[in-house]
């Protein structure tokens, strides 16, 4: 039993480490910070199952090699003691070895984490509960906007985040590419990331930050720089005005309706800050910091009852007639 | 033994051994009754009760750990809402480190220390009585509110702002600041009365190093309590004025900051994981020795260890903060002293694998969870030097590792050993052995449960699950492993089922105990099963440091106490020679009426600030009381 536990805690991890499959993973690293973290975490887990295992064979000897009858209580020999105090003082000094060289290791590891580079992209981070509110800049200030819960990154470059808590703290981590760091209120924090390979990744927040602080997600997607360039400047564009009669009507609603207040739709007269900027909301991936694919209808079911589907988080539950939900979900999923 | 001084007082000098444990009975004695059940300063009884009430707190803490489980097993799981699964697991953690962990080894020493000691009662015992209704009440208020639904749900640290004014709605907040008013009030009493205890109440001829390791761990601990618990103090009181009187200690807006709450906390918090950690290493390399059947090996190098410990346990509270942005080579300094505490711990690894190595092991069900201790706290140390690496932390800080890593820390290093620790000295409090069958068939399931259900919560930290999140969803990659941890739980929970059934069983028809079932070399065996009010009817007298083993002809006593009134011997602090008789104080009512006096006064405090003001005058009262001559045996000089 304790053999097959004792093998199982050795080739379990081991197994796991090789094959592991995920978007939100440490273990599955395409950011050159992640890659490094992972070569350092699996050669400290290797080093210290190593010690374990030694500790182990250590203690089942010991345990095994006096069966035999003796006087009780025994009395210690001084030879015996001389020579359990002389290999007492060896393992204690390779302990010292060992984490002497992990405290250097990750001493220098830690000094490579925060080097930038060139040709930095900056992008604001502010955390909220429970989205994520993201902001580009540009050479002119029109060139600025904000977006939601989805973060675009070209591959390949340093990406510079500037972290800020806006109420409580909470934490940006995106396992796949890097690792984690804080937003504290009253802080300037800084990340640097730099995507490898393409992709999508997932991030959560990572500090416990209230009622929803499960479902505070948000996406990287780290992509070519010329689609980059593409979907940035589809960002910086307003709104579209809606062609359709149903996809007007919706609008109508949306700036009629307390939506308005929170929201900001680029081009329209919606310029609330408290909630998420809706402007692109249909171009993005998912909706409510990661909780559902951005679907007409998720949009409606959203809208419909937040409370239900998120409960605690700040949207109210807005009445609205079962054909301006239509219109209003229609108008929002339109917003590509 | 001072020379007799003469005087109309009865002396155990000239008695028979049956008059004079007739008369110790009668000026020791807790009469039956409510009343003298309420008033008894018996450091026994007390310590009794500690115990008692902070297991019942580890199988109410338990329960919320399985209500977590069985939301967690699936995902999307809509068994429990949000703010529930908040209030639980801020509950489990604040339930299990302040009112569990830390308590339940002061309750050990309470019981254990003066015995291991040689003396009669703890050192202000009127305290100790105090000690424990703070106590009792710091865990009924929280409790209480969980079940009012108005329980803490900011997590056992409590980070501002979300617990500040601000974003910590109700009295929440509150409650949890003020459950830790009450619980940093008993331990500190407790560690008072454990550093005097241990200072000046040996038994003659104990020099300071023939004490019980166990002791020298609770001598460390209760000194870090001491300087850790201030730290907390600070923050909590400046949190509830942040909440209640509008003070800006933590608000950025107006000068505070955020990350001071942060400093405060884990200049306690981390000391905190030692002020647990050390006494159940204490137990260890006592209970070793007799199931070893040998003195434990190096027993120098084992104190210093614990010496060490505490001392580096204050200088590595910023490896919490790893990620919050402060300087990232600042950090690297903690990451080389949280590094360094793994040679302490080695240390004493090392010296328990010599001891078993040289002796000849009894497997009796205590060595079973020693050795279980050492298989666990091992890699939760590991895992611990894991963390301690800045780069490393900052992926797995705030993960299901993290949660992994301080169970194997908690559980593996300070459950283990204290569940040996009930089996071991179980005879002694009960006077009746636990069943042995039961026992083991209780450590297997709680071995394997355990590593079953927290192994892979490594994993699933590397795989990217935060903690403190109520759900997931089903698209991540964690529902297979969280489902086979929710399920390897149930193992765990039987275990410690099997052992609640077994204490109590026991408890009541076990099969009686001799003094020293065990052939233990301490002095808590030489007396009898359970001990008397008077625990020793003659002080004993060492000359080593193992005083049971030493002299098996029999244990050298001292002669001259009075037995008209409680008395005791204090020796000096190195040598342990006999300086004086003390009195010991009698058993009184007043410590019960200054705990509620002080349980309203902190109660009302979190509603008004008035209430210090006012409140003080009744706790005056009762302090009043508490020490007003009353002209017995015991008030004279």
């Amino acid at each position: 039993m304790r053999r097959a536990t004792r093998l199982a805690w050795v080739v379990t991890p081991a197994v796991l480490l090789a094959g592991c499959d995920g978007w939100q993973s440490a273990l599955d690293a395409h950011g050159t910070s992640a890659v490094s973290l992972k070569q350092l975490i699996i050669l400290i887990v290797a080093v210290c199952s190593v010690v374990w295992m030694l500790v182990m064979i250590a203690l089942i000897m010991a345990l095994w090699r006096n069966r035999r009858e003796r006087p009780l209580p025994v009395t210690p020999q001084p030879s015996t003691q001389r020579r359990m105090t002389a290999t007492v003082i060896a393992a204690v000094a390779a302990t010292t070895v060992v984490i002497s060289g992990f405290t250097i290791m990750s001493f220098f590891a830690t000094r490579a984490l925060g080097i930038g580079g060139n040709d930095e992209l900056t992008i604001k981070v502010r955390g909220l509960q429970w989205w994520w509110s993201v902001e580009y800049f540009g050479a002119r200030s029109e060139e600025r906007f904000e977006t939601a819960n989805e973060i675009h990154i070209p591959v390949g470059r340093n990406v510079r985040f500037k972290l800020e808590g806006l109420d409580v703290i909470h934490s940006f981590w995106v396992p796949s590419l890097a690792g984690k760091q804080d937003l504290v209120p009253g802080r300037a924090n800084e990340l640097i990331i730099r995507a490898e390979k393409p992709g999508i990744y997932r991030g959560q927040c990572a500090e416990f930050c209230g009622m929803q602080h499960a479902h505070m997600a948000f996406l990287v997607i780290a992509e070519s720089p010329d689609e980059f360039d593409k979907w940035i400047n589809a960002q910086r564009q307003p709104a579209v005005q809606p062609s359709e009669e149903e996809l007007a009507g919706g609008q109508r609603t949306f700036l009629e309706k307390p939506c308005a207040a929170c929201h900001t739709v680029r081009g329209t007269a919606a310029s609330g800050t408290t909630g998420p900027d809706l402007t692109h909301v249909g171009s993005r991936k998912y909706i409510a910091a990661g909780l559902f694919e951005t679907t007409r209808g998720s949009l409606a079911a959203w809208i419909a009852d937040p409370q239900t589907i998120k409960p605690g988080n700040n949207m109210p539950m807005v009445p609205l007639t079962p054909e301006e939900l239509r219109a209003v979900s229609a108008y929002l999923a339109s917003l590509k | 033994m001072k020379a007799n001084i003469t005087g109309p007082a009865t002396r155990d000098t000239d008695l028979e051994r049956s008059q004079l444990e007739a008369e110790l009975a009668e000026t020791w004695k807790t009469p039956s009754g409510l009343w003298a059940a309420l008033a008894t300063v018996d450091h026994k009884i007390i310590g009794r009760r500690y115990i008692l009430t902070a297991f019942v707190f580890l199988a109410l803490g338990g329960i919320l750990a399985a209500l977590m489980r069985i939301q967690l097993a699936q995902p999307e799981a809509r068994l429990i809402g949000p703010d529930r699964y908040n209030q639980i697991f801020t509950m489990h953690g604040a339930n299990m480190m302040f009112l569990f962990a830390v308590p339940v080894m002061e309750a050990m020493a309470v019981y254990l220390v003066p015995l291991m000691l040689g003396t009669r009662n703890i050192a202000f015992p009127r305290l100790n009585a105090f000690s424990y209704w703070i106590y009792l009440a710091g865990g009924t208020l929280l409790w209480l509110s969980f079940a009012l639904d108005m329980a803490p749900d900011v997590g056992w640290f409590a980070y501002v702002p979300l617990s500040g004014p601000q974003y910590g709605a109700g009295k929440r907040a509150d409650i949890w600041a003020q459950m830790i008013t009450f619980t940093e009030l008993s331990a500190l009493a407790v560690a008072v009365e454990l550093v005097v205890t241990i200072f000046k109440q040996r038994a003659p001829g104990m020099t300071l190093d023939r004490i019980p390791v166990f002791v020298w761990a609770m001598l460390v601990t209760a000194f870090l309590v001491i300087m850790a618990m201030p730290a907390i103090m600070v923050a909590s009181t400046s949190l509830i004025l942040d909440r209640l009187v509008g003070t800006h200690f933590y608000n950025p807006a107006e000068g505070g900051d955020v990350l001071l709450w942060q400093h405060l906390f884990w200049f306690f918090g981390h000391p905190e994981v030692y002020i647990i950690f050390l006494p159940a290493a204490g137990m260890v390399s006592t209970m070793i020795e007799p199931f070893a059947r040998r003195p434990a090996f190096g027993y120098l190098a084992l104190v210093m260890a614990l010496i060490a410990t505490g001392i580096l346990s204050f200088g590595l509270w910023v490896h919490h903060m790893f990620v919050a942005g402060l300087p990232r080579l600042g950090n690297s300094f903690f990451t080389a002293s949280s590094m360094a505490i793994a040679i302490p711990a080695g240390v004493q690894v090392f010296c328990w694998i010599a001891t078993l190595w040289d002796g000849k092991p009894v497997f009796a069900t205590p060595l079973l969870f020693i050795i279980g201790f050492i298989v666990t706290f091992v890699i939760g140390g590991l895992t611990g030097v894991m963390v301690a690496s800045v780069p490393f932390d900052t992926q797995v800080h705030d993960t299901y590792f993290v949660v992994a890593h301080f169970h194997y820390v908690l559980i593996g290093g300070a459950v283990f050993p204290l569940l040996g620790a009930v089996h071991y000295w179980f005879p002694k409090i009960t006077g009746r052995m636990m069943s042995e069958t039961l026992g083991k068939w209780s450590f297997w399931l709680i071995f394997v449960g355990f590593n079953l259900t927290f192994f892979p919560m490594h994993i699933l930290g590397l795989q990217g699950m935060p903690r403190r999140i109520y759900t997931y969803q089903p698209d991540m990659p964690w529902h297979g492993i969280n489902l086979f941890v929710s399920l390897s739980a149930i193992i765990l929970v039987a275990g410690f089922l099997i052992f609640f059934l077994n204490a109590i069983r026991s408890a009541r028809s076990g099969s009686v105990a001799d003094d020293n079932p065990w052939a233990a070399p301490t002095l808590e065996w030489a007396t009898p099963s359970p001990p008397p009010s008077y625990n020793f009817a003659r002080v004993p007298v060492v000359s080593g440091s193992h005083p049971l083993w030493d002299c098996s002809d029999g244990l050298a006593v001292a002669n001259g106490l009075r037995t008209d009134r409680r008395e005791l011997v204090v020796t000096s602090l190195v040598a342990a020679e006999p300086q004086a008789r003390e009195a010991s104080p009698r058993n009184s009512i007043w410590p019960l009426w200054a705990a509620i006096a002080t349980t309203v006064m902190l109660i009302w405090s979190i509603f008004s600030p008035w209430a210090v003001v006012w409140g003080s005058i009744p706790i005056s009262i009762t302090l009043i009381g508490w020490f007003w001559p009353k002209s017995i045996p015991e008030d004279e000089s």
